[in-house]
């Protein structure tokens, strides 16, 4: 690890400050990703930011009946909390699918979606890696490609964004709050992540010396069910193979009234099934409507050589879980609001 | 105290097991490392040194963390809790005596994380946390209420705790004795506890 210099930050903006009299700092939050980059000498700042400290650790109501969290939430806080576990039951789930009870228990909201591809040759200093020293070509893409995207991929990097938290705010339509240079600005969580295109070194939107300041939920939709659910090569504390988030609302004569569908684990972001839903909205909650949604989104799959496994296995968590929202969705429906069968 | 931006080491208090420590280390310096090699508290283990085995686990404010993540300059005026504060060969811990019943390991080199994490992770489900294993129905109620711990709920929790001896099946057992005996951290990190728990 290379020496740095170190200042503790008073105030968010006294935070943005510091940062831009010091191009080569880092903002230091839990640390749980930024240090281990910093052993493996793929994250060299000269100089860290703490902002661990800052008071931005509130989950508290925002208007319209959403939740807003601040950035320095911590991720078992955020799982555990009574507001998230009964109103966005897929955010606590996934955040209780990632990592472990110690990295849970420091890693941050803001955090958690700034942590950095695993992709092995992107934590290998030896190794040719376009998103860590652009232009020095992709190891990826035709070496052990297994754990790679199959979904926006570019020549350049095929690398898959590893958060599970970040797959349910795609689907919950939450929004990243964002404190820089120029002041505040909001970014939609689905849109906050990108595609690698020709330039895979940035993983986000996110300007130079913005900080992420809140994450808020707007309110979930009337009588929406939603869950996640993560494929992955041991039963716990590993990243997802493939994964899935998804909120329903089934109406009241069974068809779908709103449908958000987000992957994890296929591309360089959370996958927002935007086809999926189109192709859902109106159409009757069972399992034949499902599988031609999701078959329609995955369409847009173009595996490597190793990983074409993932393509089936999003689609089966996608659908299965799909109909088990419509399931639950009709078991729970009050006396007056009968729902007739749910699809299949 | 705030470094000045040239220097590359500081100057930090820790209050490890109720005993403030204050060491100058370079910024590079873990807690794990300040432990180990600054404070002689060696019970605290260096495995995998990224945050994967878990053996470097302490309760950092009462709750349990990898501390080979953890820059110790980070962490002035923290209060840690090590394997060496919950409990000696005169008074052991009631998770190190269920250990020691259950003859819940091999080489050894991997316990005092499970240890720690073990408490930590109990006072998690004293406290009402859910897991990734926790039935849907009960994690939507939210209540609040102590988490009912069976084994695949022990098994979850601890899966950031590696051991290579594959002693997990006594180590689930050890924690199944004590589940309902330990629901707070010991020692003076816990900011909202006090004493220590005593065997009965």
């Amino acid at each position: 690890m290379r020496p740095f210099t170190f200042e503790r930050a008073t105030s968010p903006e006294q935070a943005v400050s510091a940062y831009a009299a010091q191009p080569h700092a880092r903002y230091l939050a839990g640390g749980t990703n930024l240090v281990d980059l910093m052993k493996l000498g793929v994250e060299t700042p000269e100089h860290l930011i703490d902002v661990s400290r800052l008071p931005l650790t509130d989950i508290e109501p925002a208007q319209d009946g959403g939740l807003r969290v601040g950035a320095n939430v911590r991720n078992s806080d955020l799982a555990a909390h009574p507001a998230v576990c009964r109103g966005y039951p897929a955010l606590s789930q996934a955040l209780l699918a990632g990592a472990s009870g110690q990295l849970r228990n420091v890693a941050t909201t803001g955090g958690n979606l700034l942590q950095r591809t695993r992709c092995p040759y992107f934590q290998d200093v030896s190794a040719p890696c376009n998103k860590r020293e652009p232009g020095t070509g992709c190891s990826a893409r035709d070496g052990v490609n297994r754990d790679m995207a199959v979904l926006g991929h570019s020549p350049q990097c095929v690398a898959t964004h590893p958060s599970d938290m970040a797959v349910a705010l795609s689907a919950y339509d939450a929004e990243v709050e964002l404190l820089g240079p120029e002041g505040v600005r909001t970014v939609p969580a689905a849109e906050f992540h990108r595609l690698p295109g020709d330039t895979p070194q940035q993983d986000t939107v996110l300007r130079p010396g913005e900080l992420i300041s809140h994450v808020t939920l707007p309110a979930p939709p009337p009588g929406a069910r939603a869950a996640y659910r993560k494929a992955r090569d041991r039963a716990s504390y590993a990243f997802a193979l493939a994964s899935v988030a998804a909120v329903l609302v089934v109406d009241d004569d069974g068809t779908v009234g709103h449908a958000a569908l987000a992957f994890g684990g296929l591309a360089h972001r959370p996958w927002r099934a935007r086809t999926a839903e189109e192709a859902l909205r109106g159409a009757p909650a069972g399992a034949a409507a499902f599988r031609s949604a999701v078959d329609a989104e995955l369409e847009a799959a173009r595996p490597l050589s190793d990983n074409g496994f993932k393509v089936p296995l999003a689609r089966n968590l996608a659908v299965h879980l799909l109909t088990l929202l419509a399931d639950s969705s009709t078991a729970t429906a009050g006396p007056a609001g009968p729902h007739s069968p749910a699809g299949t | 105290m705030i470094p000045q931006r040239t220097a590359t080491s500081s100057t930090l208090t820790l209050y490890v097991n109720d005993t403030a420590h204050t060491v100058t280390a370079d910024h590079r310096t873990t807690l794990l490392d300040v432990l180990r090699e600054h404070l002689d508290l060696t019970g605290t283990k260096k495995g995998c040194d990224h945050g994967q085995c878990g053996a470097c686990t302490v309760l950092v404010e009462g709750r349990r963390a990898n501390s080979c993540l953890l820059l110790a300059v980070a962490h002035d005026g923290a209060h840690l809790t090590t394997v060496e504060g919950l409990g000696d060969e005169g008074r052991p811990h009631p998770l190190q005596e269920a250990f020691h019943e259950r003859d819940a390991f091999q080489c050894g080199y991997c316990t005092p994380g499970q240890i720690v994490s073990g408490v930590g992770m109990l006072c998690e489900a004293a406290e009402g946390h859910p897991s990734h294993v926790t039935p849907r129905e009960v994690l939507e109620r939210a209540t609040g209420a102590p988490a009912e711990l069976d084994r695949d709920e022990i098994r979850e929790r601890m899966s950031g705790n590696i051991c290579r001896c594959g002693a997990y099946p006594y180590i689930v057992r050890a924690l199944e004795d004590v589940r309902h005996e330990v629901t707070r951290a010991d020692g003076p990190a816990r900011a909202s506890g006090g004493g220590r728990e005593v065997p009965a």
